[in-house]
Order: structure tokens, then C-alpha cells, then sequence
């Protein structure tokens, strides 16, 4: 059968709408250029050496005890942190959705997903340490104990559990809050104890998003780059590895090789997370809940489930609390009062903080905006346009998700320290702010395309089809009504970009040159040389400014956010 | 209205799909011509996935056909984007754009038309006058009933004076009374403009109520064209007949022919019949009876035996058993006529002008 004339005829639709194709090669390039291309450099990289290809590289890094240990570290590291996060995030959903959670605890509940949005990453190291370590304001002043190690393993464990379980609770609420209180009901009219609903109905429903958010976090565990920095100490994760690889023995091409291996790695787990268990979730958990469910009232639950998580969410809190509080102590372990804002001085007075919180906060005004339009229009394409290279689109800006800082970063300087394919072209924008601003785009682009995905599939299709329908460009159609529908998705990915872009540290912390100073680097710097007064007093100011700009988000939605109630009328 | 009426031409059109399970092509349109008459209303009937909706959707460009061409107005369009087209197209679910109020929604495409404002202002209120929207252009689109929604789609297409105005099934989404109400407002508004319809939908009585000619299509072919009497009295397949109005068929053997009457075999007996066309005597052929012509009573030409007699009001519903099959028959105004009870046997009459016959056995 003849589809010929048809695909003929949309490809010259398509080229009659010269912004259109215009928009589409810009971003396939953009997309071949900063994702696909340093990735790709880094396979030849670790392929090919002095003119033939073999897997020499590959066999010196294997060689290395140090990188099969870090191998071995990362893995089991990232198995316990997914296991302790879905556990830990399933308790806190199961409270929040079947128990009543009221006032005070509700409030906690809140906080707790909301930090870890606002505070940049290795925040929790720095507490922990300055909590728990040798003169932790806990083991030492308050238990006595003056030779607590927290650095390796377990410090990792916990500040990545602390820091990644809200992710999980969030993703359990919106599954339970999917499951229909009917099936239960059912169960347990059957003769079914509440555990035993539980067991035989709740949890196998569950059990593929379970696994889901375990990749998850998993994923993002052994790509955490900033707590394994601070709190690892000789305890080296792959993506510490890399970076001292790089930065201590100048091994580029044996970096290249690891980045490869921790590559495959996180490609597998996405791979199986998104292609396996994600469509399995949505199987199971379908439909909207019916109606209101039940809540469980039986104060032997409630009791022991409330107390638990309240306890936890205080601990979480407090971590987070020591971090202005403890720019606030003259010094840290030894003397508490009186409380002295001598620190945030001396960061602008001494160590030219106004310049890093000029620099970050400039580089990310600029990649936010640039981010989120982009984000937007790749959904607009993936959703609502059919044309060749969507699937490629698609595809690339998926995978970046599942692409750990550290790799990008070290593709990033062989990609383009030399130029494209060490020819020299393009070689300018190596050091400069342009590939600062890139990274932060790359990095929040998958984040800002997943959530303008879903907003645009909630959109009926023909209120665009309307407006082309009745004399509208593509351009003016997204423009007059793609963009003001998904006006919440916009703007919430605006400061999700920059948030993200300001708190980043793993990619940039290689690819930045002197000539910037930006204050995650910052932070990383005092915290490795222990001076943690400074490093929490730019973490606090970091936290004011990321906490100001989502409430300045939520402001906006409120009164110019208006597509949220348009697309449920 | 309308600056020029324009006709719409297909030519051997086709669109072929992938069916999602099987991964096999199909023809969702198949090898389709019609002819749309300069200012006529126009209707695609038939079943779901019978590729009308597959149809208006090329012509309004948002899809290509893979084979054939499209021609509007005498030229052909083919190649041109849904915004290079003169159609202009009311939506099912209305599609009104949510963030802007009635007046913009209508101003939507005269603003892409580039009309200075006083134009654009005066036409925007002379269309909502005659949709019966008075009034109303600061409402938000959320503010208003389904109806009025459905009204404000219409004006926004009418107001840009397509050549060609394309309707997708714009009653599904109204209840039963709002939709009697609007389709006769939407054939007044369509014989005032005087523009060129082509309206969707799989509502039979919609299409009657509604059009010049009604297109019945069955899996992508016509089944046949022609006004809503044609189609009725004189449906040329069984698909068509049963799908427009209600209708029993009886098969049987024409025995003789004289000229366009005949005579039929028929559950044992014969009768005389009307129309049988090109039908050669000797072959099989379905008598296609529908439930209002014909009557139950003492006498007449074929016997039963009543299965079903129910009081419905405006009529007496029955059901008959004749020489095995079930015949339905709605006799009208029952109040002062003989009720025969369930199981009685009587006869169905009918006169001889009131019945169509088909080539063929029915499969029903």
C-alpha cells in the first residue's frame, strides 16, 4: 500500500513551516552537540589511543585496586541508600495517605519534602559532620564521645538516605493516593487483618513502584558526587574516583574509561527502570481513586507510625537547622556563644563571596529561562507534532536523565578542550561562561521536559488544532496557546532550572576555570579544608536565595497561574 | 456571508493507518471520491471508525491522504497546512482556547487575518448576534453552559468566512433536548451565511434533521450518497438500511418481474412488491421492511404469530414471529385500534409502495 504519498505530503507540510524545521534542526543539534557528543568522545576516548583501537585503557583502569574498589563501594552504597530511601519514603507516604496527619506533623511532613528541593546537595554532609564527627556538637558536648568517626561508608549511607528518601515519599504518595480504597475494603470485609491488607493488597500493588523508586535512587546515589566529596573521606565512590583522576593524577583517558564504566552502569538501571518498571506501575495503579479512603484511626497504628515519623522528619530538620546555626557560632565545636555573624562578613569581606554569589547566581538567572523554554518546546514537539528525529529528540533528552554529572563533565572536557574532536573548532567556548551555562541546561533539561510532558498531555489536542485550524503558524500556536496552558509547568520549571543550576556542583566542579567562582565550589572548598563556620554561612545564603525563589514561584503561580484550573474545568 | 461558496472535490482518496496491536496497514479511507456542492450542507454518517472523521480531518489538512487528491474550491490543496486553508473547523470537544474570554476566542484568527480593530470589533459582535451570544464576549470560557460553548466554536469558524465549514461530531458532548435545539440553530445559521458544511457525525437523526445529502460510509467506502429520502426509502445495501432508521429483512425469491413491480416468495406465500430494480427473477433477494409501514391486523399478506405487545405511548410496539424470524412493528396512535396480545395470530400488512427490495440475502 501506497503511505508514500502521505508522508510526502506531511514532510512538505512541515517544511512549509520554516520555523518549525528551524526549531527542529537547532535542537537536534543542540542535543547531538552537548549530550550525544561528549558521551560519544568519551567511548572513542577510552577505545582509541595512539592509533589503534584496543582496550588498553580499559585494562590499565581495571588494574587499578583503587577503581575496582570504588566500583564495589559505589554499588553497595547505592543498593543500601535504595533500599533505606523506598523504605523510609514508603512509611512516610503509607502515614501521610491511610493514617489522619494533622497540624504539627503534616507540617513536618511538608518541610521534609520540600528541602532537599531547596538545599544545594552536600548540605547534610556538612551537618552530619558537624553533628556527629570528632567535635560534633552531639557525640562530643552532648554524649561525650570525642573519637566518633562519621566519614566512609555509613556517613555515606545516611546523608544520601536523609537527602533522597523525600523523592521517594513523594512518588509512594501519588501511588497510594491511586490506589482505590475499594480493593482494600474489600480485602478486609473478606476477613483480611489490617496487615494482612497490607501484605496481600497494598504492597503488591506497589511492589513495581517499589522497584522504580529504588532505581531511582539508586541512580541517583551513585552519581552523587558532593556527599561521597565531603563526607567519604578515604572511602572513594566511582564518581569521587573520576574526579581525583582527573584532578589529581591528570589521567584523562583513564577518566574517560571510568566515566564509561559508571555510564553503563546507570544506563542499565534507567534502562530497566524506565522501560520495565514504569510501565509496569502505571499497569497496576490506574485508575483514580473512587472515593475517599477510610483513614486508619486504630491508635495502636497511629501511635507507634506517628511517633516514628515524626522523629525522623525532626531529625532530618535539625540537620538542616545546624547549617545556619552554625554559621552563626564563633567556632564550631569549641565555642558557642555568643552567636556572631562574623562569618557571612568575612565570606564577602575575605573570601569575595559577592563575586560567587554574583557568578552562580548570573550563570543561572541566564540558563533557567533558556532551560525552561527549551523544555517546553521539546514536550510541545514529543506531544503534540509528528515528524522524523522526534524519537531521537526524545530519546537524547530522556537519556541525559540518567547521565551522572561526573561523566558529563570529564565528556565535556575532552569533548571540547581541544575543540570538536581535538580540531580546535568550537575550542573557544571551553572555560568560558557559555559552557558554565550549557552544563546547567543540559543538566535540568530532562527534569523541566518530564514535567511539561505531562502538562501537555493533559491538553486536548484540537485547542491546538483549533488555533492552526483557523490561520495560526506553529510558532503563534505555541506562542498564544501551547505556552499560556502550561503556564504553571513554565514557571515551575523556571525555578526548578534555576535552583538546580545554582545548587549544581558535579559537572561544573570540573569544567570550572578560575576565572568564575561559583559558590557550590565555594562551599566544597571550605568544607574539604574544614572550615565549616564559612562553608554553612555560604551554604545558608545559598539556601535564603533558592528557598526565596521558590517562594517567589508559588506567588506567581498564585496570581498569574491560572492553567492549572483551566485544564481541570 | 461567505465571501465566495466554495465546493470540495475528493479524488480517489486514501489514508492508510498501522493498526497498533497487529502492526498491519489498513485503510482507514479507501479509494473515496465525492463531490460537495458550492453551499450545500453535507453530512458523513456511519459507525465509529468508518473513516468520516479520518475524512473531514484531510480536508482540513490535519491529515494527508496517501492517495488521491483534495480539491477545494477547484484547486488542489494537498500541499497545504491546516493554517493555509480556507476551512475552518468546529471542534467535538469545542476546543476553545481557555485562557482568553468569548471576544478573543472569536478574534482569534480575524486577528491573524491582520483587520484593524474597529473591523475585527464589529464583526466578532455581528457573529455572536447571530449565534445568539449577545452580550456575552467578556465571559471566560469556563463560565458558560455547553451549549453556549458549542456556539462560540461556531462563531469563531463562521466568522473567518471559510469557503468550506468543517463540523466534527459538535453535538456529541449536549444532552438529548440541547442537541434537537441546536442542530436546527446550526442548519438556520448555515442557510443564513449560505456557506459550504460538511458536518460529521453518527447520529442518523442528526444527518436528517441537518443536511442536503447525507454520505453514509461503511470501513472506509461510501455506502451510498444521496438526500436524506433517497437514503431512507431507498437504501442500496443492507449496512445502509439498517444503520438509517430501523428495518426488518425478509429473504425470499423474486418469481416474476414486470418492469420495476415484481412478484416475491416469502414465507410460503406471495406477495407483490415495488422497486425490485435490476434484480433478475430467479435470484434471492431481502424484502427490507421498516417497522412503521407496516401494520399488524386481521388480514393481510404475510401471516405470524406476536411475540412482544407493549404499550409505548405514541405507539404499540410489537414483535412477530414470521416463519421463524422476529419482524418489529411500530403501529402509530394505537389508541382507538384492535391490540393484539402475545401470542395471537395475525397478519402483517404493508403496502406494496412502502417496501424496498434488495439483491441478495440479508444476513440478518
Amino acid at each position: 500500500m501506497a503511505t508514500s504519498q502521505g508522508a510526502a505530503l506531511d514532510r512538505k507540510k512541515l517544511m512549509a513551516d520554516p520555523v518549525m524545521v528551524t526549531t527542529i534542526v537547532v535542537l537536534i543539534a543542540f542535543l547531538t552537540l552537548f549530550i550525544l557528543y561528549p558521551l560519544a568522545i568519551l567511548l572513542v576516548d577510552s577505545f582509541y589511543g595512539e592509533g589503534t583501537v584496543s582496550l588498553d585503557t580499559f585494562r590499565r583502569i581495571m588494574a587499578m585496586p583503587s577503581f575496582l574498589r570504588a566500583i564495589t563501594n559505589t554499588l553497595k552504597v547505592g543498593f543500601l541508600v535504595g533500599i533505606l530511601s523506598a523504605g523510609i519514603g514508603l512509611l512516610f507516604a503509607y502515614m501521610e495517605v491511610y493514617v489522619r496527619v494533622g497540624g504539627i506533623v503534616g507540617g513536618l511532613f511538608k518541610v521534609v519534602s520540600m528541602l532537599p528541593v531547596v538545599s544545594p546537595p552536600f548540605v547534610l554532609s556538612l551537618s552530619m559532620i558537624m553533628l556527629f564527627g570528632k567535635a560534633g556538637l552531639i557525640t562530643r558536648h552532648v554524649l561525650g564521645i570525642y573519637d566518633n568517626n562519621v566519614y566512609g561508608f555509613w556517613g555515606i549511607v545516611i546523608v544520601q538516605t536523609l537527602t533522597f528518601f523525600p523523592v521517594c515519599y513523594m512518588m509512594f504518595k501519588g501511588l497510594l493516593k491511586n490506589i482505590d480504597p475499594s480493593l482494600e475494603e474489600a480485602a478486609r470485609d473478606m476477613g483480611a487483618s489490617r496487615w494482612g491488607v497490607f501484605a496481600s493488597v497494598t504492597l503488591p500493588l506497589l511492589l513495581p513502584g517499589i522497584g522504580n523508586a529504588f532505581l531511582v535512587t539508586f541512580i541517583e546515589s551513585i552519581a552523587d558526587f558532593a556527599n561521597p566529596m565531603i563526607i567519604g573521606g578515604s572511602y572513594d565512590t566511582l564518581a569521587t574516583t573520576i574526579y581525583l583522576q582527573i584532578t589529581g593524577a591528570y589521567d584523562k583517558q583513564g577518566a574517560a574509561a571510568m566515566a564509561v564504566v559508571l555510564l553503563c552502569i546507570t544506563l542499565l538501571m534507567f534502562a530497566v527502570q524506565k522501560y520495565y518498571l514504569e510501565s509496569k506501575t502505571a499497569a497496576t495503579l490506574t485508575g483514580k481513586a473512587s472515593r475517599a479512603r477510610m483513614l486508619i484511626e486504630d491508635k495502636s497504628v497511629t501511635i507507634p507510625l506517628t511517633i516514628l515519623c515524626s522523629l525522623s522528619a525532626l531529625f532530618v530538620i535539625l540537620m538542616y537547622i545546624c547549617v545556619p546555626i552554625g554559621a552563626c557560632f564563633p567556632t564550631w565545636g569549641y565555642k558557642f556563644t555568643p552567636l556572631t555573624f562574623k562569618w557571612f562578613g568575612q565570606v564577602f569581606s575575605k573570601y569575595k563571596g559577592l563575586k560567587a554569589f554574583k557568578d552562580s547566581f548570573v550563570l543561572s538567572l541566564i540558563a533557567a529561562p533558556l532551560t525552561a523554554l527549551l523544555s517546553m518546546i521539546i514536550s510541545y514537539l514529543v506531544v503534540k507534532r509528528r515528524f522524523k528525529g522526534k524519537g531521537f529528540i526524545e530519546a537524547v533528552s530522556m537519556l541525559a536523565m540518567a547521565v551522572p554529572g561526573t561523566v558529563l563533565g570529564v565528556g565535556y572536557i575532552r569533548g571540547f578542550s581541544g575543540g570538536l574532536f581535538h580540531t580546535g573548532i568550537l575550542s573557544g567556548i571551553y572555560g568560558s561562561a557559555a559552557i558554565l551555562i550549557i552544563v546547567f541546561v543540559v543538566r535540568s533539561l530532562p527534569t523541566g521536559t518530564r514535567s511539561g510532558i505531562s502538562a501537555l498531555r493533559q491538553i486536548d489536542k484540537s485547542i491546538e488544532e483549533s488555533a492552526y485550524d483557523m490561520g495560526a503558524g506553529s510558532f503563534h500556536v505555541f506562542m498564544t496557546v501551547t505556552l499560556p496552558l502550561i503556564k504553571d509547568s513554565f514557571l515551575s520549571g523556571l525555578v526548578t532550572a534555576f535552583v538546580r543550576s545554582i545548587t549544581a556542583i558535579s559537572a561544573i566542579i570540573l569544567l570550572v576555570t578560575p576565572q568564575f567562582l561559583l559558590i557550590t565550589v565555594q562551599i566544597n572548598e571550605f568544607a574539604e579544608k574544614g572550615s565549616y563556620s564559612i562553608a554553612c554561612a555560604f551554604a545558608s545564603i545559598l539556601i535564603l536565595i533558592t528557598y526565596g525563589s521558590v517562594l517567589l514561584m508559588e506567588l506567581l503561580m498564585k496570581f498569574f497561574g491560572t492553567s492549572r484550573k483551566i485544564v481541570e474545568d | 456571508m461567505a465571501k465566495e461558496k466554495k465546493g470540495v472535490r475528493l479524488e480517489h482518496i486514501s489514508k492508510i493507518y498501522k493498526d497498533p496491536k497487529t502492526h498491519k496497514d489498513f485503510y482507514a479511507v479507501h479509494d473515496t471520491s465525492l463531490e460537495i456542492e458550492p453551499g450545500s450542507f453535507v453530512t458523513l454518517l456511519g459507525p465509529s471508525g468508518c473513516g468520516k472523521t479520518t475524512t473531514l480531518r484531510m480536508i482540513a489538512g490535519f491529515e494527508s491522504p496517501d492517495e488521491g487528491e483534495i480539491y477545494l474550491g477547484g484547486e488542489p490543496i494537498n500541499e497545504l497546512t491546516p493554517n493555509k486553508r480556507d476551512t475552518a473547523m468546529v471542534f467535538q470537544s469545542y476546543a476553545l482556547l481557555p485562557h482568553y474570554n468569548i471576544f478573543d476566542n472569536v478574534a482569534y484568527g480575524l486577528k491573524l487575518r491582520k483587520m484593524d480593530k474597529e473591523t475585527i470589533r464589529k464583526k466578532v459582535l455581528d457573529i455572536l448576534k447571530l449565534v445568539g451570544l449577545e452580550g456575552m464576549e467578556a465571559r471566560m470560557t469556563n463560565q458558560l453552559s455547553g451549549g453556549q460553548q458549542q456556539r462560540v466554536a461556531l462563531a469563531r469558524a463562521l466568522v473567518l468566512e471559510p469557503g468550506v465549514l468543517l463540523f466534527d461530531e459538535p453535538l456529541s458532548n449536549l444532552d438529548a433536548k440541547l442537541r434537537v435545539s441546536m442542530r436546527t440553530e446550526i442548519r438556520r445559521i448555515q442557510q443564513e451565511a449560505g456557506i459550504t458544511a460538511i458536518y460529521v457525525t453518527h447520529d442518523q437523526s442528526e444527518a436528517m434533521a441537518l443536511s442536503d445529502k447525507i454520505i453514509v460510509m461503511e470501513k472506509g467506502v461510501v455506502a451510498q450518497m444521496g438526500t436524506p429520502q433517497e437514503i431512507y426509502y431507498h437504501p442500496q445495501s443492507e449496512f445502509v438500511a439498517d444503520f438509517i432508521g430501523e428495518a426488518n429483512f425478509l429473504c425470499g425469491t423474486l418469481v416474476s418481474r414486470d418492469g420495476d413491480r415484481g412478484e416475491m416468495e416469502l414465507a410460503g406465500g406471495r406477495i407483490s412488491v415495488e422497486g425490485v430494480g435490476t434484480i433478475d427473477q430467479g435470484t434471492p433477494c431481502s424484502l427490507v421492511l421498516r417497522p412503521e409501514s407496516a401494520v399488524i391486523a386481521e388480514e393481510g399478506q404475510l401471516p405470524c404469530e406476536v411475540t412482544l405487545s407493549c404499550f409505548m405511548g405514541s405507539y404499540q410496539n410489537y414483535e412477530a414471529l414470521v416463519d421463524g424470524k422476529t419482524v418489529k412493528i411500530t403501529d402509530f396512535n394505537p389508541k382507538h385500534k384492535r391490540i393484539f396480545e402475545v401470542g395471537e395470530k395475525a397478519f402483517i400488512r404493508f403496502d406494496p409502495n412502502d417496501i424496498h427490495v434488495l439483491a441478495g440475502v440479508a444476513e440478518k
